[in-house]
């Protein structure tokens, strides 16, 4: 097994929790200017889910240019 | 923890449903599906021979090793069990993860990891066979792979009850779904698969899990006012101190000693689990080389210390601002909340759109992340301990490594559809989880006893490994059938009429440890010692281990381990 040409499990893992960040962020910032889900959670105002999506999106950004394996190629190259 | 299976059982007879997903919940859940079985169809092609199947190439860093490590121990159940725990002990549920696994973990990777590295097995009954001979090495690795795949089948089923009571799914469609991912993900990519999403999985528990506490702190106030509010909730109860009430069985509320604690759980149980069960020490086998394969548990250790905060800290911050959660039976009669679902209860509190469905999303990677661990265990030691040495005996010729890895990848298959028929005997026999978790427990201390010989003791003989092995876990069955007939007996075992399940558990593990070490050091003195040049790369003393002369004082592993260990002993002192 030639493990270097596997893809990063660290780049998958940065694009998966970019998704579930702008997932999250989106969700949260639509509810909180247009109120759509009928959710109210203890500490509702402190808007947790929109700083949790943005902290997710920017942990995943990192992990995503970090681990980047086009840019490895463009390296070796 | 096997011992948490139980109360989470107890939720199915709650008939409630704690929380509903919206849509932007399940999207959550069905992307986290797409990826993990997306990983396993892309690792198929690097899946080749029977080393990249069984030891994922032996081409792990430290740090991947060392996350799966952790990842493979950190269930649903953990998670769900743990807080509930946290909430019914207080923090005495942290010496599971502090005394419980931190020292083990440093010892396995400073002193017996060179060991099984070295001796280039590929599991812990595979180094019984090179140390002890075959006799040891089968009745391990038939218990191992006997009672693995029973185990996957009870969490199985414990989690798809977890799944019906919290988010009111169908107990089915969560035993076949789940069950057949975590199967196609480990058939295609084989332990490397496993161990490449049980990182990812990893990262998602904590990022899953961790808003809780987060928010839980900031509405009690703090610690010290979360403190304070417990103390005024719970009066009586003493559930903030680690070591301060546990000078007698009476002054706590897990009914146990400090000696039950240091001894049963901090050296026996725990050694036992973290430096023998084949389910974590495989990930570790996995390292790239030496130094990785040593910093893997440290690494491991570093992050197990601060699980707690994911785990033990909500299950106290629900006595501080949820205080009236009550055992089973007393939720079941008067219709209240139990104890038991306070995980759920704080995630339905604090969480809103799509952190719930990352929050649940961190219960099914706990599960799948455990359930991989040991069905890629089983195949392993199925195929190379229990079917390599019949098929050698039958054919009388090696098979080939491709015929290995057919018969690994029909193993893992094979094994998971028997988890699933346990999932359905359990949910027909309910008392069978009591017997098999049992079950689990008698052998796990003995094979500590015999493989910590084995690899420190070069007088330690065949017939003194196999004997001990077996008066070690004879004895256990004994202690446990003997209390369950006549339970005046626990004040024996456990030395004291008040002590409660964990302590008699600790003390059983404790004794039958000690037994299968006398037993084997008296066979052992009557026997015939193997020569010594038999013995390199298998016994500290007859092996001249690498030297790690070459790396500065900072680079080597006792240097990591040293601090682990100093915060290790801080956190003790702060929360005693």
């Amino acid at each position: 097994m030639d493990e270097s040409k596997i893809i990063s499990i660290w780049f998958i893992i940065g694009c998966l929790l970019s998704l579930f960040g702008i997932i999250i962020f989106a969700a949260n910032v639509v509810d909180y200017i247009a109120p759509w889900s009928g959710t109210v959670t203890v500490l509702h105002e402190l808007r947790a889910g929109i700083w949790w999506g943005a902290f997710l999106i920017v942990i995943g950004a990192v992990y995503t240019i970090a681990f980047n394996p086009w840019k490895k190629k463009t390296e070796a190259a | 923890m096997p011992g948490l299976i139980t109360p989470i059982i107890a939720l199915l007879f709650d008939g409630s449903k704690i929380i509903s997903l919206g849509w932007v919940d399940s999207a959550i859940v069905v992307l986290y599906f797409i990826f993990v079985l997306g990983i396993g169809f892309y690792l198929m092609k690097f899946t080749k021979t029977g080393e990249d199947f069984f030891m994922a190439g032996r081409s792990m860093t430290m740090w991947i090793a060392g996350l799966s490590f952790v990842a493979a121990n950190l269930g649903s159940l953990e998670l769900m069990g743990w807080a509930a725990a946290s909430y019914q002990y207080g923090i005495l549920a942290t010496h599971w993860y502090w005394i419980g696994a931190i020292p083990a973990m440093l010892f396995l990777g400073l002193i017996m990891m060179p060991f099984y590295y070295i001796s280039k097995t590929h599991s812990v009954p595979g180094y019984l066979k090179l140390r002890f001979g075959d006799g040891a090495s089968f009745v391990s690795a038939v218990s191992f792979g006997f009672m693995t795949v029973l185990m996957s089948g009870i969490n199985m089923y414990s989690m798809a009850i977890v799944m019906k009571v919290v988010l009111g799914w169908d107990i089915h469609f969560s035993i076949w779904v789940s069950s057949i991912t975590v199967m196609l993900y480990v058939v295609l990519g084989g332990l490397l698969s496993a161990i490449l999403n049980e990182v990812l999985q990893f990262m998602l528990i904590w990022l899953g899990a961790l808003l809780i506490p987060i928010l839980g702190i900031i509405e009690a106030g703090g610690w010290t006012n979360m403190v304070d509010r417990i103390h005024q909730n719970f009066p009586k109860g003493d559930y903030t101190h680690l070591w301060s009430t546990l000078g007698s069985f009476q002054d706590n509320p897990m009914g146990i000693h400090w000696t039950g604690i240091v001894f049963g759980l901090g050296f026996c149980i725990s050694f036992a689990y973290w430096t023998t069960d084949f389910l974590v020490v495989q990930r570790v086998l996995t390292a790239k080389d030496l130094r990785a394969a040593k910093m893997a548990p440290i690494i491991g250790a570093s992050f197990k210390m601060f699980v707690p905060i994911i785990v033990i800290l909500p299950g106290l911050l629900g006595l501080a601002v949820i205080p009236g959660l009550v055992g089973e039976t007393q939720a079941i009669a008067t219709g209240g909340h139990s104890y038991n679902e306070v995980l759920p209860l704080m995630m339905a509190r604090y969480l809103g759109p799509g952190l719930l469905g990352l929050g649940i999303t961190a219960l099914i990677a706990g599960f799948m992340s455990g359930m991989a661990g040991n069905v890629s265990a089983f195949a392993t030691v199925w195929t190379y301990d229990i079917y390599r040495p019949l098929h050698k005996k039958l054919a009388s010729t090696d098979g080939t490594d491709a015929h290995f890895v057919k018969i690994g990848r029909w193993t893992t298959i094979i094994g998971v559809f028997v988890s699933i028929g346990t999932a359905y005997l359990v949910q027909q026999f309910a008392s069978i989880m009591d017997y098999v978790q049992a079950l689990f427990s008698f052998f796990v201390a003995p094979l500590f006893g015999t493989v910590i010989l084995g690899m420190l003791w070069k007088r330690a003989t065949k017939a003194g490994g196999f004997y001990g092995l077996l008066a070690g876990t004879v004895s256990s069955i004994g202690m446990w059938a003997w209390v369950k007939m006549d339970p005046s007996a626990l004040k024996i075992i456990a030395l004291s009429p008040y002590a409660k399940d964990m302590a008699e558990n600790m003390y059983r593990a404790l004794w039958s440890w000690m037994i299968c070490v006398g037993v084997t050091v008296i066979v052992s003195l009557m026997t015939k010692a193997r020569p010594e040049n038999e013995l390199n790369g298998l016994v500290r003393s007859c092996t001249v281990l690498p030297s790690e002369g070459h790396l500065k004082f900072y680079q080597r592993p006792v240097f990591f381990a040293s601090i682990v260990f100093a915060v290790f002993i801080a956190l003790n002192i702060i929360f005693w």
